[in-house]
């Protein structure tokens, strides 16, 4: 179905926008890669330099619906703080997540942006033990 | 598409009778190429809403219909707050009014062609596009609950753009009912700075040449000439609507059991019309209707001035604004009786066709203009509604080409520079902060928009008036 790009995040297909998915050895760690995948919708991801941490926190009901605050947490970040990020620290903790999220301001010219996140969407929405780990996925609108 | 799940009602109109946990019928418009080619998950989707509770008449897709939230994109549906209809945050979409502007230069195409590579760039210069690009205003809290109440209004009020404007957009450019309190903080702060930008994606600001005309009447109430350009703007409410769309996902999502909703698909979240939640997403959602309306009527004082600079004093009356991602409270008739419902239009035009009491009377004896956006390199047209439209969608048509391609798919079989290189052999500037951004939006990975409206007039959800070509694009 998707494009494997690394061993902790794809892309998968969506007609009119795209699909981001983290895997990971822990749940935090598959939210920390569908973070990357999230980036490299927007812009190449090695392209973006983890110089300035901001610290983000979100809570929901169930795994579902956190990956669904968090992504949309990070995309808030992004368009308020005008910056792409590349390093996650997840900590997830029942229905709370804390984590810190690395990156840089957008340049324009250096990290050529194509397509804005406007939202993590409920479509294809998916938090569920994969293989030897966890995966964490959904579809993003672009 | 499966077209063994429908019945040919007629041609070009396929039906699925009620089963299972339908309501209603469920309607797709197209003809039978675009039909074949139409996804299955337009199937699923449009099944799907005519689950929903107080659904009237059928949940309807237009010929351009493909997959998205809950909804197809290009899906219709109208909903009776009697019956304890629901509106629905995925019915409306994240972009909430999106829509499309047309401005008429009555610039002729050769004088464009004289100074085509200075208005490129100086629109470029002047429209701020792409991810992580500000708007040459700033709001504060007071000024962003004037500009949420007011839309294009407000924006006149401040100088940007003419009262003229304003009788040439839907609503008069103010969507009454509008509650900024509704609206979350951080859907203010995401607005703070993006208010008069394109944004990304398949948004686009674009000189057009007006190639054909086919209805010559409509053209001329329309101020359209052959041989003439337009600008063509097509955006919508930016973050502000994006993060009204992200919040109520959520709380529609969770509070729908509450309501002894049972969601055939979580993207399809909903709550009654009447319910308190309802009510107060319809205050954020025409608060960010209005900042749409207010977004576009920025950029088109913009391109007003950029025009100035590269021609000296030219006239740029509004041809029309248009939404395409709404839920508006309307009179239909439902049975032969008028009846106020909420009808959702996502990625649809509305299309109220000739003498409808809601339109400008300079458009009353032709129809509404619907404005079909194509892609960089493909044909954008003009559209009148119809009386027919009422009949067949509660006046509703199609609303752009819709991808035929994945933005994966299209990176990995075209390069940015080659597209912007192809185009410009063709005579089509392109001027973008990012290839990678064209490369998603090549031409080829959307839909042929001929077809799709092609289809629309044959079927009767609207008619062609003109076909537009384009000569500059701005892409976020």
């Amino acid at each position: 179905m998707g494009t494997r790009w690394d061993g902790g995040w794809e892309h998968f297909e969506h007609m009119a926008d795209i699909g981001v998915r983290g895997f990971g050895a822990t749940k935090a760690e598959a939210f920390g890669n569908a973070a990357c995948a999230l980036t490299a919708a927007v812009a190449d991801l090695d392209a973006v330099r983890p110089l300035e941490a901001v610290r983000i926190e979100c809570t929901a009901e169930c795994d579902d619906l956190l990956l669904y605050e968090w992504l949309n947490a990070l995309i808030f970040a992004m368009a308020t703080r005008k910056m792409l990020f590349s390093r996650f620290a997840v900590r997830i903790d029942g229905k709370h997540l804390e984590a810190s999220a690395e990156g840089e301001p957008i340049d324009a010219e250096r990290h050529a942006p194509a397509a804005e996140a406007k939202g993590a969407t409920l479509t294809a929405l998916r938090v569920a033990p994969d293989r030897d780990g966890w995966a964490a996925q959904c579809v993003v609108d672009v | 598409m499966d077209r063994s799940n429908f019945h040919r009602q007629a041609p070009g109109i396929w039906r699925a009778e009620p089963s299972g946990a339908m309501r209603v019928p469920a309607i797709i418009y197209a003809d039978d190429a675009l039909m074949l080619a139409m996804d299955d998950k337009v199937f699923d989707q449009v099944t799907n809403v005519a689950m929903l509770p107080g659904i009237v008449g059928a949940a309807y897709a237009m010929p351009d219909a493909h997959w998205g939230y809950g909804f197809p994109i290009g899906g219709v549906a109208a909903f009776d707050p009697e019956q304890d209809g629901v509106i629905s945050a995925g019915g409306v979409g994240f972009d909430i009014s999106c829509g499309v502007r047309a401005v008429l230069t009555h610039l002729s195409v050769e004088r464009i062609q004289r100074g085509k590579e200075q208005i490129a760039e100086r629109l470029y210069q002047s429209i701020p596009a792409g991810l992580g690009s500000k708007g040459h205003v700033h709001l504060d809290p007071a000024e962003m609950d004037r500009m949420l109440a007011g839309g294009a209004r407000w924006a006149v009020s401040e100088g940007y753009g003419d009262a003229a404007d304003l009788a040439r957009i839907e609503e008069s450019g103010c969507m009454p009912g509008a509650d900024p309190a509704a609206v979350s903080e951080h859907a203010k702060q995401r607005q703070q700075d993006e208010i008069g930008t394109l944004g990304s994606g398949n948004h686009y600001l674009e000189v057009q040449e007006v190639a054909e005309i086919f209805d010559e009447d409509a053209a001329a109430a329309f101020g359209l000439r052959r041989g003439e350009a337009i600008v063509s703007i097509h955006c919508g409410s930016r973050g502000l609507g994006h993060q009204i769309g992200t919040d109520f996902l959520h709380e529609m999502v969770t509070a729908a059991a509450g309501f002894g909703i049972e969601l055939p698909d979580r993207e399809l979240a909903c709550c009654p019309i009447r319910s308190e939640l309802g009510q107060r997403y319809l205050g954020a959602m025409r608060a960010g209707t209005n900042c749409a309306l207010a977004n576009r009527q920025i950029l088109t004082h913009l391109t007003r001035g950029a025009f100035a600079h590269v021609f000296g004093r030219v006239e740029m009356p509004l041809l029309f604004d248009v939404s395409h991602n709404t839920c508006k409270e309307e009179t239909h008739l439902v049975a032969g009786k008028p009846q106020r419902l909420f009808v959702h239009r996502k990625g649809a035009t509305r299309a109220f066709g000739p003498g409808n009491p809601t339109l400008p009377p300079v458009f009353s004896a032709v129809g509404q203009p619907v404005l079909i956006g194509g892609s960089m390199g493909t044909s954008s047209y003009v559209l009148a509604g119809t009386r027919k439209s009422e009949e067949l969608a509660f006046s509703s048509a199609c609303h752009g080409a819709g991808r035929r391609m994945s933005r994966h798919a299209a990176m990995r079989q075209w390069r940015g520079r080659a597209v912007v290189d192809a185009l410009a052999d063709r005579g089509i500037i392109v001027r973008s902060p990012s290839l990678r951004g064209v490369a998603e939006e090549a031409p080829l990975a959307y839909k042929n928009s001929s077809e799709v409206v092609d289809s629309a007039d044959r079927l009767g959800l609207a008619r062609k008036v003109a076909r537009l070509e384009p000569m500059v694009c701005i892409k976020g």
